[in-house]
């Protein structure tokens, strides 16, 4: 896609902290039941502890977006419904513009907050009993659908940015995907960050740890089109006074692609480390991953106003 | 221009920007008829202007554009200080009323572009939307307000109050059509005169399908703050890219899942 050098001369629509930590928890929900079920797919049982973890992150991270964006709202947080139903008098019917991803988001979280429930509740039920509440084959088929959905969740809040005339964000096809790729490696960071300390998934440490390097590398990639892209717009200056907010994102980014390598390479040789040296490494590339994943949604976000 | 207005007709503004003499009476009489409050009053040391731009409280807002050349310009033909009153310019193919996910923001029956305050919900979608800056968020209702284009006065058959108030008809309101051709006869007499900069903005269909609210210019657009024909473009030209990304995106991180998740370590 071809961009001309951009014009701005837009007001910014001061979608700040609120929006901020909703796109943060949009990324974790919807990677964590991504992870979840591909943890799941995979068919071996061991990995079954995980996967439940990744479904019980899911939930409740899904449950704080309504609430983030309704709060965003202000003193018209009593209206949120009208998102999903057209008031108008005399022309009162359901709200779907397939050209707005506001209005699909609104709609998809819905119907992902409704699978990422039920996937909880499934979750927990089954830790509790150790055996799983919903049967397997079926649920199995039940989180796919939730997948698709949760990746739509993770990435559209990217697309909205895009969809816009604002500097930055409408001059790059990049966001979707960037903020995909980074919510996915910062669910893979929460869910390594709450099993290391279960023996009963210990088994899928490693393997998490090497999917998030997997995604760490697409979000690296991303990262590069997204300040190739707004460099060819001619708004990458907007970028410099966030360079420290990038800095974190990409010290975060390292940290991931450091530890799936030490894993990746403990795998090919058979052995491992210490566990206690593990869980340090886990918990310190957890945080800074996580850190990561904030701050560059914030340096995206506050860039542009 | 004493005007019938009738349902079912276009109707706008055109601004000649030639005749405008900053006077910000159209800005008075807006807020007046609107029973805007106004900002609080500051001193922004920008030429003439302390209103600064278009947002809740302010529907009009007269720019002045200081422009001055190396060298006198001769009598008559001054562009050294251009002045512009701004407003929503109810494009055709509107991008706020793209974006907006509630319904608020519709097509009036004078094909002008209104929002809804019952309807509005405040999500803002509409302020990241708009290329000219025209929508702003009003505190106290937590919805997005901006021109009306009088959309009251219109119904009770009565021409907008900026437009009412303009001293010099630099602001003209009437039937889209009949604004078009006043426009279409006044460049021909500027350049006529040897003043060639003159241009229209926004009188055909190059700028969001034609603007209800379109302007005779005496520079570029981007003079005025205005995106030219190439940059004026819907949000919507976006949605392609992004989610192409995203489902390239979502494509290899699912395979990167799988190959990492199927991988077996024993021992």
């Amino acid at each position: 896609m071809i961009y001309l050098a951009a014009e701005h001369f837009v007001r910014a629509p001061e979608w700040l902290w609120y929006i901020l930590f909703y796109f943060f928890f949009a990324g974790i929900a919807g990677g964590s039941y991504v992870i979840g079920t591909l943890l799941r797919l995979s068919g071996d049982a061991r990995d079954e502890a995980a996967a439940r973890v990744a479904f019980l992150i899911a939930g409740p991270a899904t449950l704080l977006c309504p609430l983030l964006l309704t709060a965003d709202l202000g003193v018209s947080w009593i209206r949120f419904w009208h998102m999903l139903v057209n008031v108008t008098p005399g022309d009162t019917s359901l709200n779907f513009k397939y050209w707005s991803p506001m209005s699909v988001g609104v709609w998809a979280l819905l119907v992902f907050g409704f699978f990422a429930f039920i996937s909880f509740v499934d979750a927990w039920i089954s830790q509790r009993r150790g055996a799983p509440f919903v049967p397997l084959l079926l649920n199995r088929a039940f989180n796919v659908v939730g997948a698709v959905l949760g990746l739509f969740i993770a990435s559209y809040t990217g697309v909205l940015l895009s969809v816009s005339n604002q500097p930055v964000w409408s001059d790059t096809w990049a966001l979707g995907g960037l903020f995909l790729a980074s919510g996915l490696s910062g669910a893979a960071a929460l869910v390594a960050w709450l099993i290391r300390n279960r023996p009963e998934a210990s088994f899928s440490l490693g393997r998490v740890h090497q999917a998030d390097g997997y995604f760490s590398t697409l979000e690296l990639a991303l990262v590069i089109a997204f300040f190739i892209t707004i460099g060819a717009a001619g708004t990458l200056a907007r970028e410099v006074p966030w360079l420290p907010l990038w800095a974190i994102a990409i010290v975060g980014l390292a940290a991931s692609l450091v530890e799936a390598r030490g894993h990746m390479r403990a795998m090919t040789s058979g052995s491992s480390g210490s566990v206690a040296g593990i869980r340090v490494d886990t918990l310190v590339v957890s945080v800074l991953v996580l850190l990561g994943v904030l701050a560059l949604r914030a340096a995206v976000i506050f860039s542009a106003q | 221009m004493a005007t019938q207005i009738k349902a079912g007709e276009s109707y706008g503004f055109f601004t000649d920007t030639s005749v405008c003499i900053g006077c910000k009476a159209c800005e008075v009489a807006c807020k007046e008829w609107n029973q805007l409050q106004g900002n609080e009053a500051t001193f922004l040391a920008d030429s003439f202007d302390n209103t600064g731009q278009l947002d809740a409280q302010n529907w009009r807002h007269v720019k002045f554009v200081e422009h001055v050349p190396d060298q006198s310009a001769t009598a008559g033909n001054g562009t050294a200080w251009l002045m512009m009153s701004d407003v929503c310019k109810h494009c055709n193919q509107a991008s706020c009323m793209e974006v907006c996910p509630t319904g608020a923001i519709i097509r009036t029956e004078f094909n002008t572009v209104f929002i809804q305050q019952d309807v509005c919900n405040g999500c803002r979608n509409c302020i990241s939307a708009c290329p000219y800056g025209v929508i702003g968020m009003n505190p106290q209702t937590g919805t997005a307000h901006k021109c009306t284009l009088c959309y009251d006065r219109l119904q009770g058959g009565l021409e907008p109050a900026c437009a009412k108030a303009c001293p010099t008809q630099s602001i003209q309101f009437g039937p889209l059509s009949e604004l078009q051709q006043a426009a279409d006869v006044r460049l021909a007499t500027l350049h006529s005169q040897g003043v060639t900069q003159a241009q229209l903005y926004g009188r055909d269909e190059t700028v969001y399908g034609g603007l209800n609210a379109f302007f005779l210019l005496m520079d570029t657009p981007e003079t005025y703050g205005l995106p030219s024909a190439p940059n004026a473009k819907l949000p919507s030209r976006n949605n392609l890219g992004g989610y192409a990304g995203a489902v390239l995106t979502a494509a290899l991180a699912v395979v990167g899942g799988l190959i990492a998740f199927r991988r077996r370590v024993t021992g």
